[in-house]
């Protein structure tokens, strides 16, 4: 498959501190890919290594199939965690030079930025100056400037900060629109739940260390533990049929304020193979509800976590 | 990657032109200068003009011939009056005192009966004039005693003043090395002004980019040495065009003030060099015509060009250094109130180096401490231009020290700045930890 990014076994520490230790990582082209794990886990600082703001100490990192070098600059867009514009500079001015040191031409950044504005129904806000303008309206200007010059990796730190709902909503719809487009993202955060249902890959990193990689979907599939949620409605009395259920199945917790002939519990199956539960419930009762429980990215994580240190 | 560090300098030249408070203090700084120039003159000439005027009851056979109008005071003789009549009509005709001198038999007896009578405390120059008078006369009386008659007494008292020449033979003057120094110290002084000042420029820059977040931003599309550099020179071509401005405005504004109001500068330099009383006793007599040529001849031999060239040569250099020291710490803390334990060192060696210029320099350009100084790089900016109004080469400062401190400069330019931009790369990306000395060397490590 042809990647936007490949890290193989990079390394950074500051001082005695380890902020990334043997990382590899293949990021596919066009796809969104999720750079997950608590704060301090070293994701910004690999972020830094890939818009060449610090340099790794080991490790080599390939752009597009070449070596990460300075002219790929142009082609990246990077979004920061600690993200903020020039307060007293007007918008427009301001957008112009970031946009020019990205290495537009002055022409080419006022075509796009007028695009983008008129598109984000910002137009008027040309000739304010920063400070005049809300944190969410900053963040908006903070955005265009960010995919301006049409980057091939576009590279957000915890994109969803400091937005409120609705202009989180814009924000997420305009990446997914650039997604379409071919262009390749990068999220970066520790609010996993907050962009699982757009990342087609993830990254989990913990403490410097990459402890898990690949396709969502498949991680999921991976972590999966067999686990279905079922509610059932029986005539009989339900006491005594929970009671010959959990005889045959592993009943993990069961809901006992239960409704008037309503059984709510959570089963364990030893495999996958669903055939056997199903025949018995729907023999007892009419079963409304069958579903299997899916680990979130944030339970996958801290089962990995947990596993890893038990492991050691 | 040059378009880049152009983009830079163009942003950061605009951002600090159009700020309010430095177009405020480019416009006001002349006036105030000016208004202070014209205020002094105006001050000076008040003072000229005020003769005080003294009435004298002379009731005595001494004294007949002492009381001589000077500048500052002029007498009027009182004959047959008595003392209340002389001390009402000094006050109807407002004097500014009475002098009685009564009837006495010697000099000695007179002069220790004699009152000066005024409205409220005298003057001190005043009493000293008056008391020299008296002296002078008692001195005479006593050495006549001894036997020394009035014509001798005359040339006892003739002053004298030791001849001065160089060793080429020409007449050389007193106060020149001063002078000189002086010329030479305005220039050390304002390169001193102006590093303190566009370097506080580009620390508050970089804090500001700090504080609102932008530097990561910048930084992604920069390297953040480019970003530094861009920052100096920008801020220090707005402070060019600043004291460009300046410079033109007060000189036009003083022109006007002088055309208009016609105060007559060339009198009030005669009277600030007066107070200067170390300046080699100018001040006790007034120069002669042909040594008021003398020192402007000197003031004109002063080698002007390489005076300004070198001006511009060592502001730049000392500026660089200076101006990456403040870039650094600017990005090493989160806010200005942080900058205080840093910037105390960098503005020790530029006041040593005027103290050092003041004291040193002065008295002798060429000894060993003026020399170290004039080449020791932090310090060199200053001290050698106080040291160049004497020339370069003979007589002056020799060739050789000018050019190494230039070498040492440009030398102590290329490490300062490269540690420089180490701290400022990770100090940049640093908030919330107010950093120590220890922690500044291992980000150099880094």
């Amino acid at each position: 498959m042809d990647h936007i990014l490949v890290a193989k076994n990079v390394s950074k520490t500051y001082g005695n501190y380890t902020a990334l230790s043997n990382i590899s990582l293949e990021i596919p082209k066009n796809c969104i890919y999720g750079l997950l794990g608590p704060n301090g886990a070293g994701k910004t600082s690999f972020i830094r290594i890939i818009n060449q703001i610090t340099h790794q100490d080991a490790g080599e990192i390939f752009f597009n199939g070449e070596h990460l070098s300075p002219k790929h600059i142009a082609q990246i867009g990077y979004l920061p965690e600690e993200r903020g514009l020039y307060k007293s500079m007007k918008v427009g001015e301001q957008a112009l030079y970031l946009a020019q040191l990205k290495g537009l031409s002055k022409h080419d950044a006022k075509e796009r930025l007028k695009y983008w504005f008129e598109r984000l129904n910002i137009g008027d806000w040309w000739n304010k100056k920063i400070q005049e303008l809300s944190k969410g309206m900053a963040q908006k200007i903070q955005f265009i400037v960010t995919v301006l010059h049409e980057p091939k990796l576009l590279i957000f730190d915890e994109p969803f900060s400091g937005f409120d709902p609705i202009n989180a909503n814009i924000i997420k719809d305009e990446i997914l629109k650039l997604k379409e487009q071919g262009t390749s993202i990068i999220f970066s955060t520790h609010r996993m739940e907050s962009v699982e249902e757009l990342c087609e890959y993830i990254a989990l990193i913990h403490k410097s260390e990459k402890i898990l990689d690949g396709k969502l979907a498949d991680i999921k599939n991976a972590y999966k533990n067999n686990i279905f949620d079922v509610g059932l409605q029986v005539e009989e009395n339900s006491d005594a049929l929970m009671k010959s259920l959990a005889e045959k199945f592993n009943i993990l917790s069961s809901n006992l304020e239960k409704q008037e002939g309503h059984l709510d519990f959570k089963v364990q199956l030893p495999s996958s193979h669903t055939g056997d539960i199903l025949r018995e419930l729907s023999a007892v009762g009419n079963l409304y509800r069958f579903d299997e429980t899916i680990p979130s990215a944030n339970d996958i994580f801290i089962q990995t976590v947990n596993n890893k240190e038990n492991g050691k | 990657m040059a378009n880049k560090l152009g983009l830079i300098i163009k942003r950061e030249y605009l951002a600090k032109v159009r700020n309010r408070s430095f177009i405020v203090m480019t416009i006001l700084s002349p006036l105030l200068i000016v208004g202070m120039i014209v205020l002094i003159a105006y001050l000076a000439k008040i003072n000229d003009n005020e003769t005080r005027v003294i009435s004298v009851l002379n009731e005595s056979s001494f004294f007949q011939e002492e009381f001589k109008p000077t500048k500052s005071l002029s007498f009027v003789q009182l004959d047959d009056l008595t003392l209340d009549q002389a001390k009402d009509s000094t006050n109807a005709l407002e004097y500014y005192g009475l002098l009685h001198i009564p009837k006495g038999e010697t000099v000695e007896e007179v002069a220790r009966a004699t009152y000066l009578f005024t409205k409220g405390n005298p003057n001190s120059s005043v009493t000293q004039k008056l008391e020299s008078i008296f002296q002078r006369q008692l001195r005479q009386d006593r050495l006549e005693k001894l036997g020394v008659s009035s014509d001798q007494f005359s040339n006892v008292e003739a002053p004298f003043e030791i001849n001065l020449a160089t060793f080429d033979g020409e007449r050389s003057i007193k106060g020149i090395n001063e002078i000189k120094a002086f010329i030479g110290g305005g220039f050390g002084y304002a390169i001193m002004m102006f590093i303190i000042i566009y370097g506080g420029f580009v620390m508050r820059s970089v804090i500001e980019e700090k504080t609102s977040r932008i530097i990561e931003v910048i930084i992604s599309s920069v390297k953040p040495f480019q970003l530094m550099l861009g920052k100096i020179v920008g801020n220090s071509l707005a402070g060019l065009t600043q004291f460009t401005i300046w410079i033109i405005s007060a000189s036009v504004l003083l022109s006007l003030v002088v055309m208009v109001l016609g105060i007559d500068l060339s009198a009030m330099s005669g009277e600030t060099n007066m107070p200067a009383g170390p300046m080699g006793g100018m001040s006790q007599l007034a120069p002669m015509d042909s040594d008021m040529m003398m020192y402007t001849k000197e003031i004109l031999d002063i080698p002007w060009g390489i005076l300004i060239i070198s001006f511009f040569i060592y502001f730049v250099l000392g500026y660089l250094i200076y101006s990456s020291i403040y870039a650094a710490i600017g990005a090493a803390v989160d806010n200005e109130t942080d900058t205080q334990q840093f910037i105390f060192p960098i503005i020790l060696p530029l006041m040593l180096a005027i103290y050092v210029g003041f004291f040193s320099v002065f008295s002798n350009p060429h000894g060993p401490i003026a020399v170290g100084f004039s080449l020791f790089p932090l310090t060199s900016p200053i001290v050698m231009l106080m040291r160049l109004p004497g020339g370069i080469g003979e007589g002056g400062v020799p060739l050789w020290q000018f050019l190494l401190s230039i070498f040492l400069l440009i030398v102590t330019f290329l490490g300062i700045v490269s540690l420089a931009a180490k701290i400022y790369r990770v100090g940049i990306l640093m908030y919330g930890k107010k950093p120590t000395y220890k922690e500044l060397v291992k980000w150099l490590r880094y």
